[in-house]
């Protein structure tokens, strides 16, 4: 459905251009198929050469600072794997992980851009001030999430606690899953407000207005017009937040370093400890060839949505 | 709309207090970078604003060099994704072929393959090739990372661009290169400079390459804020400090440039 119909549409431009203009350009038709050339070469060899690799070392026995240990190893990298604690607590965090981050950033996500698309003294300002967690890097939104607000004696949130007095929490030592979880979803929040307040824009007034007269209150035009019209982007949100948080990494280095025991280990986490800090290139390849396999199953669903609007 | 005045009160009330919410820690980071490590661990509005842990950042670590890495390997990273997606998009756009649909599916489905699920080879290969903690090796991991997003953004700027204008100057006797250079670059400018601005962002902030293939000769500043984490003694005051330098060009970048973020980070799906 999708590659047969648009391939055969070479028309392009802006605005209406009638097909004849230049859809058969057949004196000027130029070759210029070289030029994508090094771009899909590049990108052919980033994504070959490691993927092979992971793979090959996945069915080896291979320490990098052992060189006695070597061979081929058939299936003991993924026996080992699936017989191993920490692989199941890194794959239920880590789904634990995407589905909390998602839902919160999501949900919310929805509702604010709902919120924001309202016009009130100053939106425009409050608007960039919501979206600014979105471009703090990894590390210092970690750091500072950790230290300045959740230190259970001189983060702001300790101090208040203290103040009324209540107990002061340390939340990453008791509750790091879900303390990571609120980092993370603290910024990617912005992200799917971003996204899902274009969306909302874009909606059509006069619908929501003839809804209106029709008696539809604000909670029915929500449920009946607006999140119908948002489907396709919250899709979309899902998918690629999906694909950066299977790969959450710095915010569980800098603040858990993935425990206490295996508590806040991820994937990501559990395949860099196995690769950089025991050394055992048959163990986390064998976990990355799970998190490729993860990958490509939400990749296959994002390749899709995104085919269905493209024209070339 | 006509809104009764009481709910549009509740909705500016309600709108800001989110903004604010959300906003906070960035306003505490900064907030708590004016002060001294000991007003720092009070958690408190009134102190005497001072520069001293601005300051003690520069002396004690290196923070200059670690700054001068990123911005090196930001702009060596977009530079070179660039230099590689412009003529590629120009192709895709304006003499597409059979082919060019599914390339840029393709092209698409590349960013999907997990960092994770490749660190082992891509560090083995950094080690035996000695791009291990070079800024050359992270430029190469950034533009790669960020090609098909600068493909996809370029294409759909010139996809806006009426092929009667690259037309015309064809019959004034303009190279496909003349094309490129002289009628497309400028007027598609904008489309070019925020797509260079995504990429910018994305390389900026991005902390998984960075911790795993930097140590010391060319790590970036995620990697100098990460070592704030070693667990002996609190700087909260320094730890501000340092994110606020590290955050703030980056951050006043972003606020100009979220429309295009969002046409770049959705492959133009949302619009």
């Amino acid at each position: 459905m999708q590659a047969g119909t648009a391939n055969s549409t070479l028309i392009h431009g802006a605005g209406g251009t009638p097909p004849g203009g230049h859809a058969a350009p057949t004196s000027h038709k130029q070759t210029t198929g070289w030029l994508v050339m090094p771009s899909v070469g590049v990108l052919l060899v980033w994504m070959i050469v490691p993927l092979a690799m992971t793979l090959w070392f996945a069915f080896q026995r291979y320490n990098m600072i052992d060189p006695t240990i070597r061979g081929f190893a058939g299936l003991s990298n993924f026996q080992d794997m699936v017989t191993d604690p920490d692989f199941w607590a890194s794959l239920k965090n880590t789904l634990l992980l995407l589905g909390s981050v998602l839902v919160i950033t999501v949900c919310l996500g929805t509702l604010l851009a709902v919120l924001f698309n309202q016009s009130f003294p100053g939106r425009n300002i409050a608007r960039v001030l919501a979206i600014s967690p979105f471009f703090i890097m990894p590390t210092v939104a970690a750091l500072v999430w950790k230290n300045l607000l959740l230190h259970p004696i001189y983060g702001v949130v300790g101090v208040l606690a203290q103040k009324f007095g209540f107990t002061p929490i340390d939340f990453f030592a008791q509750f790091p899953l879900a303390s990571v979880i609120a980092v993370v979803s603290w910024e990617w929040l912005p992200f799917a407000l971003l996204i899902l307040l274009t969306a909302v824009q874009s909606l059509d007034t006069d619908q929501l207005e003839a809804a209106r007269m029709d008696g539809a209150g604000p909670v029915a035009q929500f449920f009946f017009i607006t999140l119908p019209h948002l489907s396709r982007a919250i899709s979309v949100v899902i998918m690629i937040e999906t694909i950066f948080l299977l790969g959450v990494f710095a915010e569980i280095l800098v603040t858990t370093n993935g425990g206490p025991g295996n508590a806040s280990t991820n994937l990501a986490y559990l395949i860099y400890s196995r690769a950089l800090l025991q050394f055992d290139v048959g163990a986390a390849s064998a976990g990355g060839v799970v998190a490729i396999v993860l990958a490509n199953i939400v990749a296959f669903f994002l390749v899709r949505t995104v085919a269905r609007r493209l024209e070339t | 709309m006509q809104q009764s005045l009481a709910s549009r009160i509740a909705i500016a009330l309600i709108g800001w207090a989110v903004a604010l919410l959300l906003f906070f820690p960035i306003f505490w980071m900064v907030l708590t970078s004016f002060k001294t490590e000991t007003d720092a661990i009070t958690a408190s509005l009134v102190f005497h604003p001072t520069l001293v842990s601005y300051a003690e950042v520069f002396q004690r670590a290196n923070y200059l060099g670690f700054a001068l890495n990123s911005v090196v390997i930001a702009l060596g990273g977009t530079v070179l994704a660039l230099l590689f997606s412009v003529p590629a998009a120009y192709s895709m756009a304006f003499h597409p072929t059979p082919r060019t649909r599914g390339t840029l599916l393709w092209m698409l489905s590349t960013k999907m393959l997990p960092p994770v699920g490749v660190l082992v080879p891509i560090y083995l290969l950094f080690k035996f090739t000695g791009l291990l903690d070079t800024r050359t090796g992270l430029i190469i991991i950034y533009a790669l990372m960020n090609l098909p997003i600068t493909v996809w953004m370029l294409f759909t700027f010139y996809k806006e661009v009426p092929n009667e204008i690259l037309e015309a100057g064809r019959m004034d006797g303009a190279s496909t290169w003349g094309e490129l250079v002289h009628i497309l670059l400028p007027l598609t400018l904008p489309g070019v400079a925020s797509t260079g601005l995504l990429s910018l962002i994305l390389c900026w902030n991005e902390a998984f390459w960075s911790l795993n293939l930097t140590s010391s000769q060319a790590a970036p500043l995620t990697a100098f804020i990460a070592s704030f984490s070693a667990p002996e003694g609190l700087f909260f005051a320094k730890l501000s400090a340092a994110s606020t330098m590290a955050v703030a060009p980056i951050l006043v970048f972003g606020w100009f440039s979220q429309k295009q973020l969002v046409q770049g980070l959705t492959f133009g799906a949302v619009k």
